[in-house]
């Protein structure tokens, strides 16, 4: 769960840290009448438009033993309509020279394809086809459920560092959504139905409930015709039920422990945090730089270059988050290095940054970092589609163009007191991986 | 986050492909005195700028008995200059909020850096450093052996990558080619100061390097500040270096125990270099066979037919002194057997039927359409053109790419089927629970 917003975070890193609107272009916002938003942002770098379209249903949105729902279905979107036949839309994008794809989080599900300009009105129409009339065939749901089941298999199962972060989560959070996994338990994936699916697409594949993001090499008069011809008609669904459920504050540590096969200790700290509609979440952001961007990052110099007691570490702020969210810090330990001293000296290291302010150059460092990684995002049309996508579905779309102008105004204390505040460890859950040994047969 | 693994696959194909004649994928070439071949295009529409140099100082130059050298420089260049010691260079890229790396493949090593225009003097100097000044400290090189073995400990735990690195023993047997990188923990424990500041002098040489640059800067700009920054690097004793003869292992089956619930499964062959004639009938054979993601057949049969896996794949990864055939996937251990069945018959099936016309067509129209859209971030932009350089495909290598697709026939697919896809020489490597995963007496 989690953990699955926490890879995207590190997975977009790669393509956009923090992506925003280029220079010239800015976000032109169009609501159709039957409320599907229109996001759209003109970027003539490279001849590649991407087109995402963002439905508002994730994990987030499902109960307890129908978990795994959303990413099922966004698999059975694949399986045709009237006019596209089963795992058709794919070769239809790649014949025209086109990639595409789809992902779930916790909080929505989103198609997206990157196409030249001449093309990209072929993946508006199919994807207009399937918010309207996806067969989700269930001549192709039994195969697909196994499909399901080795990516489980090949993402959690079989990798002890996100076992451990599914295990963590579900610790860290008792009542909030948050707790299961995106993917589903497999228990859940095993018994859920095809009526199921179907219930699940009724109810939350509405243009009301979901909005495109586009960014690239395209005229916004143009590209918006083509959306409106192609979506304009779909009818506007019922609202879509709300997730009202607030998860309790923590009084008192939690600690989770998974052993498993594997060959080096994990750590993993989760802190209850706000999501970025706080204006605490920029300091947040800093304070994960100051803890880990790069080498010389306070927890990279203690642990990893001058103790040598860890192999990597990770800070991020999950603030990309519809609800409250965490504040996670990750070790992966080193060989013949114990679990237990690593957390000491993180927890050290910790107290140090909620006891004294940074320095001003130690600040200065980590904003500058911030304010570079955001250009080196825009590099991407695909990673600054991304970017707008994720603000639209936490906190909307203008909050993006105050984000620099947030980390700039950030100061040490301001710093100092969200650390104080968050990385209480009364607030915290500990996961630790225990390897054990392969069992001989 | 159904099909991210297959998306991430398909990006990474830089390396074969290019088309339409555009300006913005022709760089200005020329070489600077000391032999270093510089290729820059100006992409303005951001403050930035990427790096990418390709240095031939891979694995393959590790002196027996050191396996892991070259990783090894490679790791310490950004650890102590002759001016800077490791946090000096730490606190000055993380200030700019710059990013730097460098590591080693088979054949090369590299050095990437992505800075903001306005910091580019800072840049320059300290990549015209690491590249004439390294000073390997000995404190730093046992921690970076350190981190080497914590590395190759870690990769234990990853049975996709135990696969890779099994499958690759028994094709290049004795050769440097079929070790890993990394080399292993004794080989790494064995190295010197003297080996390193060795190595470093020999194949860290200007002639021996290829710098692509793109972003907020000219061609001439580049030329000049890099004439005086790398003036004292020196053209290297330049002595004739023999093509390494490699051949490849006979049939086999591997099978290596790990408690999973999957087995990961490798079976392939010897492939083909880049400069090999039949390169580009090969990758559109491939493309039909496993390398077109969800167009192929592979994932046909063995994911949306049956179930099986949710990734499987072939490549023929190319080379400039060696190619592999592999086709990489996961299942349950139960039906391992079943899924190598398959995978086996497909390759069985496209040498002795071929393709169809319309699969030949879509597997043209894919790579032909989809190139220009393949380099759409500085990034993949520069690693393009050093890859153009160093396999030597011509600067008119964009313009004469869409013809050598188009020329292929529906006769030479199948040749080059039944050529280069060798069902008698296969190696398989199947990483599983044992128990579960073989064939019944």
């Amino acid at each position: 769960m989690r953990f699955f917003i926490f890879c995207l975070a590190l997975f977009f890193a790669a393509l956009a840290p923090r992506s925003a609107p280029a220079q010239p272009g800015k976000v032109q916002e169009v609501v159709l009448d039957n409320g599907l938003k229109v996001l759209l942002l003109e970027s003539h770098k490279s001849p590649s438009v991407t087109f995402q379209i963002w439905y508002r249903v994730g994990s987030r949105n499902e109960q307890d033993g129908k978990s795994g729902l959303s990413h099922f279905l966004e698999h059975m979107m694949f399986k045709g309509t009237d006019k596209i036949a089963p795992e058709e839309y794919p070769r239809v994008i790649a014949k025209n020279g086109g990639r595409s794809n789809a992902f779930t989080s916790s909080d929505h599900t989103v198609y997206f394809a990157t196409m030249s300009r001449e093309k990209i009105g072929i993946a508006i129409e199919m994807e207009a086809d399937r918010m309207a009339n996806a067969r989700l065939d269930g001549g192709y749901f039994e195969q697909e459920k196994k499909v399901i089941m080795e990516e489980r298999r090949l993402r959690t199962e079989d990798n002890p560092v996100s076992a451990l972060a599914e295990v963590t989560g579900a610790v860290a959070y008792t009542v909030h959504p948050y707790r299961r996994p995106v993917i589903g338990w497999m228990g859940d994936i095993q018994s859920l139905s095809r009526e199921d699916l179907q219930k699940h697409y009724q109810t939350y594949y509405a243009p009301n409930n979901a909005f495109i993001v586009m960014v690239g090499d395209f005229s916004t008069d143009e590209i918006l015709e083509k959306v409106r011809a192609a979506f304009g008609d779909i009818p506007r669904g019922p609202e879509p039920p709300r997730v009202e459920v607030r998860e309790p504050p923590q009084r008192g540590e939690r600690r989770v422990s998974l052993k498993k096969e594997a060959e080096l200790p994990f750590l993993l700290f989760y802190y209850h945090a706000p999501n970025l509609k706080h204006p605490d979440s920029f300091a947040l952001d800093l304070l994960a730089v100051i803890l880990a961007g790069g080498r010389s990052s306070r927890l990279y110099q203690d642990l990893v270059y001058q103790k040598r007691i860890a192999r990597s570490v990770d800070a991020d702020y999950g603030g990309l988050a519809a609800d409250a969210t965490v504040f996670s810090v990750t070790a992966e330990v080193m060989p013949d290095k114990e679990p237990l001293d690593v957390e000491r000296a993180i927890g050290s290291l910790l107290g140090r940054v909620r006891a004294e302010p940074v320095s001003e150059r130690e600040l200065e460092k980590a904003k500058n970092q911030i304010e570079a990684a955001f250009i080196f995002g825009q590099d991407s049309v695909f990673g600054q589609a991304m970017r707008v996508g994720q603000y639209e579905s936490v906190a909307g779309w203008r909050h993006l163009e105050e984000y620099i102008a947030g980390i700039r105004k950030v100061t040490a204390a301001d710093v100092l007191r969200v650390a104080k505040q968050y990385l209480d460890p009364d607030r915290r859950t500990v996961g630790t991986l225990f390897p054990i040994k392969e069992k001989k047969q | 986050m159904k099909k991210f693994f297959i998306a991430l696959f398909c990006l990474s194909l830089v390396g074969f492909g290019a088309a339409a004649s555009e300006a913005r994928l022709t760089p200005a070439r020329s070489a600077l005195e000391n032999g270093l071949v510089l290729l820059a295009s100006e992409e303005r529409g951001l403050p930035m700028v990427t790096f990418n140099l390709l240095i031939r100082a891979g694995s393959r130059y590790d002196p027996q008995g050191r396996e892991g050298l070259a990783n090894l420089t490679a790791r310490l260049l950004t650890y102590g200059t002759r001016s800077r010691t490791a946090l000096q260079i730490s606190e000055t890229l993380d200030f700019i909020g710059a990013t730097l790396s460098a590591g080693a493949g088979e054949e090369l090593a590299s050095v990437n850096l992505t800075l903001l225009k306005k910091d580019l003097d800072v840049g320059l100097n300290l990549l015209a450093e690491i590249l004439t000044a390294s000073v390997f400290p000995a404190e730093e090189i046992g921690r970076q052996k350190q981190s080497v073995i914590a590395a190759i400990r870690a990769r234990e735990q990853e049975p996709g990558s135990i696969a890779q690195r099994k499958f690759h023993e028994a094709l290049f047997p004795q050769s440097p080619y079929g070790r890993p990188v990394e080399g292993d923990e004794k080989g790494v424990a064995r190295i010197g100061r003297t080996e390193l500041v060795e190595f470093y002098q020999r194949y860290y040489r200007p002639d021996r390097a290829i710098l692509a640059v793109v972003g907020d800067v000219s061609h001439q700009e580049l030329k000049d500040k890099l004439t005086q920054a790398l003036r004292s690097w020196q053209r290297g004793a330049g002595a004739r270096e023999e093509a390494p003869r490699v051949s490849a292992g006979p049939a086999t089956v591997i099978r290596i125990q790990k408690n999973l619930t999957q087995a990961n499964i490798v079976i392939g062959h010897e492939g083909v270099t880049r400069g090999h004639p039949d390169y580009y009938v090969i990758q559109v054979m491939n493309y039909i066979l496993g390398g077109g993601g969800f167009s192929s057949r592979l994932m046909d049969s063995v994911r949306n037919e049956r179930g099986l896996a949710y990734s499987v794949y072939s490549s023929f990864d190319a080379d400039k002194h060696v190619g592999t055939f592999q086709v990489a996937m996961q299942t349950k251990n139960e039906s391992a057997e079943e899924a190598i069945r398959i995978a086996t018959e497909e390759i069985r099936r496209i040498r002795e039927k071929g393709v169809s016309e319309e699969e030949l067509q879509s597997a043209k129209d894919y790579l032909i359409g989809s190139f220009p859209l393949r380099f759409d971030t500085n990034r993949r932009l520069a690693s393009f053109f050093a890859q153009v350089e160093f396999f030597e495909l011509g600067s008119d290598y964009p313009d004469r790419y869409p013809d050598l697709i188009r020329a292929i026939r529906h006769e030479d697919v199948l040749r080059a089927a039944q050529r280069y896809l060798q069902p008698e020489k296969l190696i398989v490597v199947v990483v599983a629970n044992q128990e579960k995963s073989q064939p019944k007496q």
